[in-house]
């Protein structure tokens, strides 16, 4: 197993990839062993299928949209390059990539880009506004049957509420930022077990 | 109310007679073992049980059997008339008295959950302890002397495997093996650190000329102090119930108590070996060192060689499926006997016969067997823990005890101190080769949470008489009440007290609550994506292994393929399948709210009103789905992972309705939904690969996909918690037989796509029995 994925990854690539994610070379090496894994059809890419195959994505309520994710804009396939950018935004923060020098662009795992990942994921229609909308939707995933929809509907309301800032009844990046502040991201948003 | 009360009292009252029974009858049954001198007292006994009796004493030893007429005869009745009614205790007095206890530990145990708040207070441990101690003394009172209830066999070949079993069973085995590195080191190295410093600073104390304690030498303190620095799974499992912890911090604690009795055995024997030989020298030592990995590694092998052959033996069970679980039993409780035969660890063989036969049994099991094995037990390892408790208790009252202050704090202290000091010290070490570091406020709770219980108890009574052994058992018992009671009722406040002093005081806004949940969805989904076991080099390795040659030996054939998850995909298809075809068309499901231009509602202006924030709040809280379990899913009392079964099938049933429909009505809709028409197309596509084996009109593209997906599917490995639930919510009227029946399965790498194209074709074949059902579409 090892080999025959070490054989298919090169150096350079791997090079590039721990330059652009910021994942250490065994960290490359494991997720391309996964990839594989889940690689039914072999080419080297995945579609939404091998994702779907995971089980516990099929319970989670998210599962489709975390696998939408994955895939960039109109595509049906994810080469482990792309694999790895979206991974990378849930790389756990390391001292080393919090630099002050505002030029260099921030590492795909700093906290803004992993609270643009999850915004992305709440916002569909990609007009950077979460919309009643498309809050009542994630809501609806999110919660059990018990509830009807006029309290869903008073729960997003309640939402929107607090987090609305400028009074036009969507939230934008920066309060649903505002609204996570206390949270603590870095860890909420990190793989635990990779070293 | 009233009724509540009512209930209430009749069973306490019925609880005091039991009492009352149990006294008596074992004062009956000593009345009727010291013949000479009870013939006068059970005159009186017996006027208390049955006139008729009593007429017959004078010469009888024994009670005249009931139905014997016609033997007999030295003892002699005044005559050999037929009896209307007799009694004869002694004939069944044994099963009797052993029925009467379980009977009373398990009203005991209805008594403590009756009152909701009381469990929560204190661990059921220490009223089970104080109910073993009204009852002990009851008996003292009564009878004079302390009732031999509960002797170290007793104790170490009845009343430990079950519990032990149900632990290593239900054990979680991803944590445990991700944290086997720092669980053994806890277990061994901490172990031999405690008993070492517990044995030689009490060592020290004697020394002091003032305490008088200076006949104890240096082995006979080691000899204590081995016994007394094993912490008890028992007392640990029936503590950590009460407290949520996190999973790691459970299992490191849990799979510490279980793993170090190999260590406790070892040196306990060896003190004790040393103590009666007149001099040491340095090859006993050694000799010692060498036992200890025997001990060790002789129970691991003992338990995987029984828990091969109890998978194979299961491969054949298929016609007789009423005693299947009767081999897990047996086959666990042959691999702890023979363990402790070789004086090997029983704890160490039982634990790892029972995790090794697991995945295979479960594979070829019917699904009935499974759910007996649980039930079972949960059932026994509940009994003998309430029973075990109970005796502590009993056993305590007596007069086996010689107080001494100095020895009993001290040692108190000391165990205290030196576990402490143990844990910071090696999670310091441990820490540097972690990734996840166990916090300060893990260390805390593993320290204090390090009870001793019945184990020590047990071990202080198999010591060989000698003069200090009362002192021994008096500073044991005290230790065993202090951790059991003080540290019992004391952890749960403390762990809310550190962790009140971390989480700021607001309580979180809705918005709060809403994000912080999607985000831990959205982990525990990333989490899934990346796969938790690949970052194992070994444990990969073993999987490969084991679906190479392992399934193939121990499952029976046609069981090699399927993972729950998926049968459960094929089941809901077939039902949502019926269920369409029933219909006639596809209803539109209320998910059709979602597309947004149904909903034309705006955001309501006015704030909401408190009120209406609280109950929201509520609302949230009750209703949000929960995330991937990350608490334990061990749980003394009640089987892993029931109630999750509903929320993973709203979610699933959910998401297919959505697909279908979504696919359904995609061509009508497609303008409509702007923003949804990506997704929907998507979507339209997973539905149509995401039916196996053809469904309704939707074939078009799934022909290829389909054999691919009901067989190996790059399953990360389901703890056996998440996938119970599938297990337990089997439906009686599926159309496949009972041989379609659900398993557990583990692990199960890609590489095995060509393995399994076998099965693949009798999946197909089984939905084509239903194809007629679906042409309706």
């Amino acid at each position: 197993m090892g080999s025959r994925a070490s054989s298919l990854l090169r150096e350079e690539e791997i090079e590039e990839i721990k330059k652009e994610t910021g994942f250490s070379h065994s960290q490359i090496t494991r997720l391309y062993s996964r990839f594989t894994s889940l690689d039914k059809g072999e080419n080297g890419t995945l579609c939404r299928e091998d994702f779907q195959r995971i089980p516990e994505l099929a319970i989670n309520p998210l599962g489709d949209r975390i696998i939408n994710a994955f895939f960039p804009e109109s595509e049906d396939q994810v080469n482990f390059r792309g694999f790895m950018r979206t991974l990378a935004h849930f790389r756990p923060i390391e001292d080393s990539d919090k630099s002050k020098d505002p030029l260099v662009p921030e590492p795909l795992n700093s906290r803004n880009n992993k609270l643009l990942f999850a915004f992305r994921l709440y916002d569909l229609d990609k007009d950077d506004k979460i919309s009643r909308e498309e809050l009542l939707q994630v809501l609806r995933m999110m919660v059990g049957v018990n509830i009807s929809e006029e309290q869903l509907g008073s729960i997003a309301d309640r939402t929107i509420q607090e987090a609305d800032q400028n009074g036009d009844l969507t939230i934008s990046f920066t309060e649903f930022q505002k609204v996570l502040e206390k949270v603590d991201v870095e860890q909420k948003m990190s793989i635990r077990f990779l070293h | 109310m009233a009724l509540l009360i009512m209930s209430r009292c009749s069973m306490w009252i019925g609880i005091f007679l039991l009492f009352e029974l149990l006294a008596g009858g074992s004062l009956f049954a000593e009345t009727v073992w010291d013949s000479p001198k009870a013939a006068g007292r059970s005159n009186n006994e017996s006027l208390h049980w049955n006139p008729v009796t009593s007429s017959r004493q004078p010469e009888s030893k024994a009670i005249q059997p009931v139905w014997s007429l016609e033997h007999e005869d030295n003892q002699t009745t005044s005559t050999d008339r037929l009896k209307i009614f007799s009694l004869d205790y002694h004939h069944v007095q044994v099963p009797f008295e052993i029925t009467l206890w379980i009977m009373l530990a398990s009203l005991a145990k209805i008594g403590f959950h009756l009152y909701i708040k009381l469990p929560s207070i204190v661990p059921e441990s220490c009223l089970l302890i104080i109910v073993g101690l009204i009852m002990g003394g009851i008996i003292y009172g009564v009878n004079g002397r302390s009732a031999p209830v509960m002797s170290t066999d007793v104790f170490f070949l009845y009343l430990l495997p079950p519990i032990v079993l149900d632990a290593g069973y239900f054990m979680p085995s991803r944590p445990f093996f991700e944290n086997i590195g720092t669980i053994l080191w806890y277990a061994v190295v901490g172990t031999m650190w405690n008993v070492f410093g517990i044995g030689l600073s009490l060592y020290g104390i004697c020394q002091i000329e003032s305490f008088g304690l200076k006949d104890i030498s240096l082995l006979y303190n080691l000899l204590f102090g081995s016994l007394i620095a094993a912490v008890d799974p028992v007392a640990v499992l029936s503590v950590f119930e009460e407290i949520h912890v996190n999973e790691q911090l459970h299992i490191l604690v849990f799979g510490e108590s279980l793993l170090n009795d190999a260590v406790t055995v070892v040196l306990y024997k060896l003190f004790k070996t040393f103590c009666i030989m007149p001099s040491v020298g340095v090859s006993d030592i050694l000799i010692g060192i060498i036992k200890f990995f025997l001990v060790g590694f002789g129970g691991l092998l003992v338990g995987i060689a029984y828990g091969i052959i109890a998978a194979l033996t299961t491969r054949f069970t298929e016609n007789i499926r009423v005693i299947e679980p009767l081999f897990v039993f047996l086959y666990s409780y042959l691999s702890y006997l023979t363990a402790e035969m070789f004086h090997f660890s029983g704890i160490v063989a039982i634990i790892t016969c029972s995790m090794s036969m697991k995945r295979y049994v479960e594979a070829n099991i019917s699904q009935k067997s499974h759910t007996t094995i649980k039930y079972f037990m949960k059932m026994w390892s509940s009994v003998s823990e309430t029973l075990i408790f109970i005796f502590l208790g009993v056993s305590t009252v007596g007069d086996k005890h010689e107080w001494s202050w100095p020895y009993v704090c001290f040692t108190m202290l000391f165990c205290l101190v030196w576990r402490a000091v143990g844990v910071i010290f090696l999670t310091f070490i441990v820490n540097k080769v972690r990734v996840n570091v166990v916090t300060t406020k893990d260390q805390f709770i593993i320290a204090y949470g390090g009870l001793r219980g019945a184990i020590c108890f047990s071990l202080v009574f198999l010591l060989p008489n000698f003069p200090q052994k009362k002192l021994f058992t008096t500073a044991t018992i005290v230790v065993i009440f202090f951790t059991v009671f003080v540290q019992g009722m004391t952890i749960k406040p403390l762990v809310e007290l550190l962790e009140v002093k971390r989480t700021s005081q607001a309580p979180p806004t809705v918005s709060e609550q809403i994000h912080i949940r999607f985000l831990d969805h959205l982990l525990a989904g990333i989490e899934d994506i990346c796969g938790h076991w690949g970052q194992y080099y070994w444990k990969d390795r073993f999987e490969n292994f084991n679906n190479k040659y392992l399934n193939k030996l121990f499952i029976r054939e046609q069981h090699l393929s399927k993972s729950s998850i998926v049968v459960l995909y094929q089941k809901l298809e077939k039902k949502h399948a019926i269920e369409l075809a029933e219909a006639g068309q596809l209803v539109g499901a209320p998910s059709l709210a979602s597309l947004p231009d149904e909903e034309t509602a705006e955001v309501s202006k006015s704030p909401v009103p408190s009120e209406q924030f609280d109950n929201i709040q509520e609302l949230l809280i009750r209703n949000l789905y929960r995330i991937r379990q990350t608490m334990p899913s061990y749980n003394r009392h009640t089987l892993p992972q029931g109630k999750n079964t509903n929320q993973a099938k709203e979610i699933f049933l959910r998401r297919q309705e959505s697909l279908l429909k979504d696919d359904g009505v995609l061509n009508i809709m497609q303008r409509r939904s702007i923003c949804l028409a990506d997704e929907s197309q998507k979507k339209g596509k997973l539905a149509r690969s995401l039916t196996v084996g053809g469904y309704g009109g939707n074939k078009s593209n799934s022909a290829n996909h389909s054999p691919k997906l009901p067989k190996s599917m790059s399953v990360t490995p389901q703890q056996p918690h998440r996938t119970e639930w599938i297990n337990e919510e089997e439906p009686e009227d599926l159309q496949s037989s009972n041989e379609t029946d659900i398993h557990q399965k583990g692990e199960d790498e890609d590489r095995n796509n060509t393995e399994n194209k076998i099965p693949g074709p009798k999946l197909k074949l089984r939905f084509a029995s239903q194809d007629t059902l679906k042409n309706g579409l």
